[in-house]
């Protein structure tokens, strides 16, 4: 049984109707960045999370009503996971700048008044408290941990194939952190710790798929000298088709199952590896290939710009 | 089966056996995250600024204390921050005197003159020094007092920043207690009572005509009415020096008094028990206070000397009187506390929490195993055998190496099932395509796992980099995560090429194959 049966795409034809459909995502979602702020989850931006279960249903209204005295500041108030649960998840910002016992503040305040509240009897299922220190020291791992992973990979690339080749597999994989991004904006996703560890996950997942079909480059481009790269390139890319298309599909279907049923407190981290699973095979059959054939020059032939290291 | 394939056979089982081994029984051996479990996760800063201020103030009254034993005057001693202390007014003739005085205080603190006097900075090298050690015993004593809690595997160790402190506690469900507990100073100072108690702290410097001399100080207190009514708040006018410290407490238990209350009864060591013996028996019948924290906890009577045991009463409950005691025995610490970031589970969030991951990991198994089998058909079973492998290998590994199993290590799980699935449909379509062209079936199974091999060690080299970085970002369930994912990575490499191809081999070692199912 096959997916494709000998599939003979041209998919070098497409290049640019590719980079232009990622680069609108991506300047859409950078647009969506500066207009409306990147928007962070409390692990960056520091503040008070309470998420608390009441025994009979309890409505969004009713908690803010509770809420609406002796809190001060905007608070985010939403059902949290099934409705059935009766849970409900209050988030405040960060009010004060300084640390210390006014951090508790807030969530005590909360559970205070909804105690006081007549709700029913309600438990408090976590509560993530956030300074603005451990916020600012996170946010600058995060990033720096990303940045370095990007740069980690591009210069093992660079070790294993030609450098051409790094900077297209490094193309495809900041590609997909972008469209990533893009897409937990566009669907209200905050940036969470998990999220940021979905987002370094994908890094090696993309890259993965794209050492795959490189692999292919390096090795065709030893048999068939007399092909030019881009025919080389478009010939792997189509050989190694149904493995991509395999496996991003079971990839997606666990990770679809981890949507569905792993629960509220994973929900972000699947959804980002959900679009980071989509984008990365798109960009490694679309972008990562074509970028690596861009830039090692158009009319080159496989015997002038061998792909690979003649030792390898 | 050829010497070669058994040999294989027997490393495959070894290493299953070796895992089920490393792992079983999994609620015993498999750690729990505190995402999972339930319990806080809290950071604190320890204010190393306190200790510096203590050791300031400490060289500057000592100072003071030589002066006045030299004959040697001074005008004012000022503290004006935590590093540096200055002294005015030294005349012109006592300057060498002076200078003379200050052996002591030169090991530890630069001189510079000024106007009429000196500043005193502290050292730039023994301020790095003694943060180091305020943040070492700070850790030293929240371990002790974590340790009486009773909290089954807690973590107390340093974070990222110098002097931030990392403090889990898996299981604890009054959150707020535990908080107290730990962030609680727990200093313990005897000083004697000059005046009061006054009603309130006007009344108390209005005893001193409002200008309290500098050896006196006002701390806030209860005072003890009629025996059942609460204590009402009041000032007392108290020695700034203590006669005795808590650094010198043998031990602190919970105890009743006369009236059957709650209290707490502490003895001292040979040391304290001599300060404290000469001290009670030159005040009798003066008030004694006993300065919790910078509170006057009690101020009883000295009725004879005392020795080396007291007791501490005031409007205790039970619990209140058992946590002073505790947090007493285990020493005070050395600065205070400020909490950074705290994260609490709730257990039955945690319960939760492990119910769904194990669904979502059964749901992604039986949907990749039917793929699989529907698509590559015996192949498949093959590859499911590799996988299931590799997931007894990863929580055998983990188990063997103590790793924490949180809520993203369950997504790490799932992801290691689709690297499985990666690895081995990459070599499945091989063999399919090396049939394709004409090789025989055993010939095209070996072409396939040899030219992928290369491919499998790269991309699995590239998710390595990638997880490292994780880890170095991460706290807890994400370390989790990139734990999981790296001996994921790890145990993927053996199960997908060793496991996979011995299974290539030992079914088609038994028949003359044709066709491969696949």
């Amino acid at each position: 049984m096959a997916i494709f049966d000998n599939p003979n795409y041209d998919f070098s034809k497409w290049r640019w109707h590719a980079i232009a459909l990622s680069t609108l995502v991506i300047v859409a979602g950078i647009g969506y960045g500066i207009t409306k702020g990147i928007p962070l989850g409390i692990d960056f931006s520091g503040g008070t999370i309470v998420v608390v279960k009441f025994e009979q249903p309890t409505t969004v209204d009713q908690v803010r009503a509770a809420l609406a005295t002796g809190m001060s500041g905007e608070s985010v108030i939403q059902s949290y996971g099934d409705e059935a649960n009766n849970e409900i998840l209050i988030r405040v910002p960060q009010l004060v700048a300084e640390e210390g016992a006014a951090l508790e503040q807030n969530a005590l305040a909360i559970v205070d008044s909804i105690n006081k509240a007549n709700l029913g009897k309600s438990e408090v299922r976590s509560q993530e408290i956030v300074g603005p220190v451990i916020g600012a020291d996170l946010q600058r791992k995060g990033l720096y941990a990303t940045l370095a992973s990007l740069l980690g990979i591009t210069i093992y690339i660079g070790l294993r194939f030609r450098f051409a080749f790094a900077l297209g597999a490094i193309a495809a994989t900041l590609h997909d952190v972008l469209v990533t991004l893009a897409f937990l904006f566009f669907f209200g996703y905050d940036l969470s710790l998990n999220v940021v560890a979905a987002i370094l996950a994908i890094t090696g997942y993309s890259v993965n798929d794209t050492i795959v079909i490189f692999d292919r480059v390096r090795e065709n481009l030893k048999n068939k000298r007399r092909d030019s790269l881009d025919t080389v390139v478009n010939m792997s890319v189509n050989q190694t088709l149904s493995r991509t298309v395999i496996t991003a599909g079971t990839t997606f279907l666990s990770v679809l199952s981890l949507f569905l049923f792993g629960g509220e407190v994973l929900e972000g981290f699947a959804f980002t590896m959900l679009v980071g699973i989509v984008s990365g095979t798109y960009s490694t059959i679309f972008i990562a290939a074509a970028i690596a054939t861009l830039l090692s020059g158009k009319q080159a032939t496989a015997r002038t710009t061998a792909g690979a290291r003649k030792t390898s | 089966m050829s010497k070669n394939l058994r040999w294989k056979v027997i490393v495959i089982l070894g290493v299953v056996a070796l895992s089920i081994f490393a792992f079983y029984p999994p609620d015993q051996k498999v750690r729990l995250g505190l995402d999972l479990k339930g319990g806080v996760h809290l950071v604190m800063r320890v204010q190393t600024d306190d200790a510096l201020r203590l050791e300031t103030q400490t060289t500057a009254d000592r100072l003071a204390e030589q002066l006045k034993t030299a004959n040697i005057a001074v005008g004012a001693i000022t503290v004006p921050d935590a590093l540096s202390f200055g002294v005015a007014g030294v005349s012109a003739e006592q300057d060498a005197a002076f200078r003379a005085a200050l052996t002591e205080v030169e090991v530890n603190y630069d001189r510079a003159s000024g106007a009429g006097g000196y500043t005193f900075t502290l050292k730039p090298n023994i301020v790095v020094q003694l943060r180091e050690d305020t943040v070492n015993q700070a850790l030293q004593t929240i371990e002790r007092r974590v340790n009486e809690l009773g909290v089954a595997e807690p973590v107390v160790a340093r974070h990222s920043a110098a002097d931030q402190v990392l403090v889990q506690l898996p299981g604890v469900t009054d959150v707020n207690r535990a908080k107290e507990i730990i962030r609680s100073t727990a200093l313990l100072e005897l000083k004697q009572v000059e005046q009061g108690p006054f009603p309130d702290e006007g009344s108390a410097r209005a005893g001193y005509g409002g200008n309290v001399p500098p050896d006196i100080q006002i701390l806030p207190g209860s005072i003890e009415g009629v025996p059942g009514q609460p204590p009402s708040t009041g000032y007392y006018a108290v020695r700034r020096v203590a006669a005795v410290t808590g650094r010198d407490l043998r031990n602190a238990r919970p105890t009743l008094d006369e009236n059957n209350r709650p209290a707490v009864s502490f003895s001292f060591n040979n040391d304290g028990a001599r300060k404290f013996g000469a001290f009670t028996q030159a005040n009798i019948g003066k008030q004694l206070a006993i300065v919790m924290d910078g509170r006057v906890v009690s101020a009883p009577q000295i009725q004879s000397r005392i020795d080396d045991e007291g007791r501490i009463t005031g409007n205790f409950t039970n619990q209140e009187s058992q946590d002073l005691s505790l947090v007493m025995r285990s020493g005070a610490l050395p600065a205070s506390l400020t909490y950074l970031e705290e994260r609490t589970v709730g257990p039955s969030l945690g319960a939760d929490s492990i119910r769904a991951g194990v669904t979502a990991a059964a749901g992604g198994l039986m949907l990749v195993t039917l793929f699989m089998l529907f698509y590559y058909k015996l192949a498949g079973f093959n590859a499911l055998i590799a996988i299931a492998i590799n997931l007894i290998m990863l929580l055998g590994l983990m188990a063997y190496v103590g790793a924490t199993m949180t809520l993203p290590g369950i997504a790490g799980f799932i992801l290691t099932i689709g690297m499985g699935v990666d690895s081995n449909v990459l070599i499945f379509e091989r063999i399919k395509e090396e049939l394709k062209s004409g090789k025989g079936v055993k010939q095209a199974v070996a072409a396939g796992f040899d030219r992928v091999l290369l491919t499998i060690l790269d991309t699995h080299v590239a998710s390595l980099i990638a997880a490292a970085f994780l880890f170095q970002f991460g706290t807890g369930p994400i370390r989790g995560f990139a734990m999981t994912l790296t001996i994921g990575l790890l145990s993927n490499v053996f199960t997908a090429y060793f496991v996979s191809r011995t299974l290539f081999e030992l079914t088609l070692s038994r028949r003359q194959a044709a066709t491969l199912s696949i």
